[in-house]
């Protein structure tokens, strides 16, 4: 059901393809939940996580899920290796793929670096995140967050905050909402949110309050301290208090509206300490489902790379979904 | 025949002795060496090309002289402008002879250097402009960027107007461009990239059309590719200022949508714009606004472009698709007649530079390209003479072939062959 070789965004992807993931991650949740249930299906495939931008949650997030499924999984561990010797992106995925990795995990400062890499390897490529492009499986598990606390997207009011234009993590959840069928309203600076968002299908505003009035899910994003430096905000004490999300704000959306963050998330910045830890803040969540959401990528692409289509016959419970009932439960 | 100057557009027979035009009516009855027939064919001045860039010295592994005159002569260029911005930069009249014997020596065409505004492309000092206008330059350019310092460029601008060449503009603010990599819009939203916005372009533009106004030099824009630098060009000539313009093929021939895939080849300074650029571009073309075509020829090896895009260098070869494009694009569409197609590639080029070439008036040297107008193909790089292959349009379809191209009165490319002298 993955139709390409690689993953490298989530605007290139179907509904079903996406919906297929989900439906899969809720199975591979019970498997973390469940240690006796990890079972090693993965234990022939060897994936390389190539981080050549720091990062906590996405690449502990990939090597667990990798380890659950009984992966090998190595890091290249990119500022010790031959990366600092001046080797380019092309040439050390050639001398990957040449040892016999199956999946590489890539992420990288400059947007598109994921395909570059993916046309130049055989491995599959998953794009961890690309300069200001896509980040697709932090998109997959905020949809998946969702799809677990509202069970449907159709006609959702999704509303994200902050720094827009600088943001993969805003881009792919724009790309994926729509496509199950939710409205998506970006809001923050107008320097750091640009009008042409609207082509991808994203409402625009510089208005907090109305982008949140009866929004079914609040989604804040990392504000970047050195964007102050470069002229796009006065300051950070103006921007807490124009642009940051606290618990005032929040009753502008509806009395069931969850609060997500993509991580890691400047306290008392763009979420107010007080919220952060609140009733309505699935943020914790969110983590736990990244790991979930990567096994059940890592697993159907290891899938597709073995030519098994019919994937589903390895779990009945999840044959049981007809495609339609599927559509039904997502997409309303 | 095709002839502007003339106003030409008819069957006639050309004599060619000692490299001049010594005869063109409708039949001339005389024992030549060599008979060329034409028929069915444009015969035209030889194509000028004003914005190159050889590499040559130091990036010879981009190109050299010698394999971009290649490139020429296959494109149908019988004379190339090459910009200064090589290592060392063009800025004293030893580096211009430098050129100038390396051409002589290995060219296949005629190639023309331009020496930059400031000396090493700093900004800071005027380069030796009086000493390269003796030497041979045909304008002064500051390629690849745009001098910031207005009151520099003014004064550059008073100066060469003294030996009456041209200043090439290349305009563009990089405090507006930022890290930007592609226009700015709606495509580079979709793929998430950083744009370079329109501004950044049309703000250096108005800059030099008043600065070229106070001045009085002859000002040429180069490769304009926005709808609001069209506009600003064509105010200024309505208001009878010396300003000139260029556009390249690639930019009326591709938009901003190219660049999904983020295929290094498709990225180049300024950049493909918005369809709505593309359209003024046309109009621009066909109401003269936009008085030249030229290629903005910039080879870069494979390794600087197979990488991250944003990594990867700005430009694309041009000198061998150039014409096919112009035709296919252009003269098929009915932007512009053959006629006016020449005029923008060989008549108002020679203009510009103040060359006596451009037109196969009686006496005048046989530089003439011979073109098959009707003959389609698909554009392979791997049969490229340039060194590089860096072009977005490897496998599309063109219409118009050069057959011939004289140089001097020697024909130097034949039917897809060199007649090599080297």
């Amino acid at each position: 059901m993955i139709t390409n070789k690689d993953i490298l965004g989530i605007r290139n992807m179907n509904s079903d393809e996406i919906l297929q993931i989900l439906e899969t991650a809720e199975i591979m949740k019970k498997r973390i939940e469940n240690k006796e249930q990890r079972e090693k299906i993965l234990k022939d495939f060897s994936i390389v996580t190539l981080f050549y931008e720091n990062s906590t949650r996405t690449k502990m997030s990939f090597t667990l899920a990798a380890k659950y499924l009984g992966a090998n999984i190595v890091d290249l561990g990119v500022s010790t290796s031959s990366v600092n010797k001046g080797e380019s992106l092309v040439d050390t995925g050639v001398t990957l793929d040449q040892m016999g990795t199956d999946i590489m995990i890539i992420r990288h400062s400059m947007s598109g670096a994921a395909n570059v890499l993916a046309r130049n390897v055989n491995a599959s490529v998953i794009n961890a995140g690309d300069g200001v492009n896509e980040h697709p499986t932090q998109a997959l598990l905020d949809l998946f967050t969702i799809y677990e606390k509202k069970k449907n997207f159709k006609d959702l009011k999704v509303v994200i905050i902050g720094d827009i234009t600088h943001s993969r993590v805003a881009r792919s959840n724009i790309f994926g909402l729509k496509k199950l069928g939710a409205n998506v309203v970006v809001a923050g600076p107008s320097t750091l949110i640009s009008k042409n968002m609207e082509c991808i299908g994203a409402k625009v505003t510089t208005d907090i309050k109305e982008a949140i009035y009866k929004a079914d899910v609040v989604m804040g994003l990392r504000i970047q301290l050195e964007r102050q430096k470069g002229g796009l905000f006065p300051d950070i004490r103006e921007y807490r208090q124009m642009f940051g999300i606290n618990k005032e704000l929040m009753k502008y959306a509806k009395e069931d509206a969850i609060l997500m963050h993509p991580g890691p998330v400047n306290r008392g910045i763009e979420l107010s300490t007080e919220i952060i830890d609140g009733d309505q803040s699935v943020i914790n969540e969110q983590v736990k489902n990244g790991v979930a959401v990567r096994m059940a990528l890592l697993y159907l692409l290891s899938e597709r790379r073995k030519g098994n289509e019919d994937i589903n016959s390895k779990w009945k419970n999840v044959r049981s979904y007809t495609k339609d009932k599927w559509n039904k439960r997502y997409i309303g | 025949m095709l002839d502007p100057i003339q106003k030409i557009n008819g069957i006639k027979d050309i004599l060619v002795e000692d490299g001049i035009i010594k005869e063109v009516k409708e039949k001339i009855k005389v024992k030549a060496d060599e008979v060329i027939d034409a028929r069915g064919l444009w015969v035209t001045p030889g194509l000028i090309d004003v914005h190159v860039h050889l590499r040559e010295p130091g990036y010879e592994y981009k190109e050299t002289i010698k394999t971009g005159s290649r490139a020429a002569a296959k494109g149908g260029f019988t004379t190339i402008c090459c910009m200064p911005n090589t290592n060392p930069v063009i800025d004293n009249e030893i580096l211009v002879e430098y050129v100038k014997m390396k051409a002589e020596k290995e060219a296949l065409v005629n190639v023309l250097p331009i020496g930059s505004i400031t000396k090493g492309q700093k900004g800071e000092e005027l380069s030796n402009i009086g000493k390269m206008a003796e030497a041979g330059i045909c304008a002064i350019s500051e390629d690849g960027k745009s001098v910031m310092n207005a009151g520099l460029l003014k004064k550059a601008m008073k100066y060469a107007s003294m030996f009456n060449i041209p200043v090439f503009s290349h305009c563009e603010d990089p405090t507006l461009v930022g890290g930007g990599v592609m226009n700015a819009g709606e495509m580079a939203e979709r793929v998430g990239m950083k744009g370079i916005s329109s501004d950044s372009e049309e703000v250096i533009v108005a800059r030099d059309i008043i600065l070229g106004r106070s001045t009085g030099v002859k000002l040429h824009i180069c490769h304009i590719s926005t709808k609001g630098s069209v506009q600003l060009v064509r105010e200024a000539k309505l208001r009878g200022e010396k300003v000139s313009a260029e556009v390249c093929p690639h930019h009326f021939s591709l938009t901003d949508e190219a660049v999904e895939g983020y295929d290094a080849n498709t990225k180049m300074n300024p950049p493909l714009r918005s369809a709505e650029d593309v359209e003024s571009l046309k109009k621009g073309l066909k109401d003269n606004t936009i008085e030249i075509i030229a290629t903005d020829h910039a080879p870069h090896h494979i390794d600087e472009k197979n990488c991250e895009y944003d990594r990867a260098a700005f430009g694309i070869v041009g000198l061998e698709t150039a014409l096919s494009l112009s035709i296919t694009h252009l003269v098929e569409e009915n932007i512009l007649t053959p006629m006016q197609l020449i005029e923008k590639m060989s008549t108002n080029p020679a203009r510009l530079l103040g060359i006596d070439k451009g037109t196969l008036r009686i006496g005048k040297i046989a530089d003439i390209t011979i073109i098959d107008p009707n003959e389609e193909y698909e554009v392979n790089v791997n049969d490229f003479e340039s060194k590089s292959k860096n072009s977005p349009f490897h496998g599309v379809k063109v219409k118009g072939k050069v057959k011939y191209t004289i140089v001097g009165g020697e024909i130097v490319f034949k039917n897809g062959e060199f007649i090599d002298k080297y």
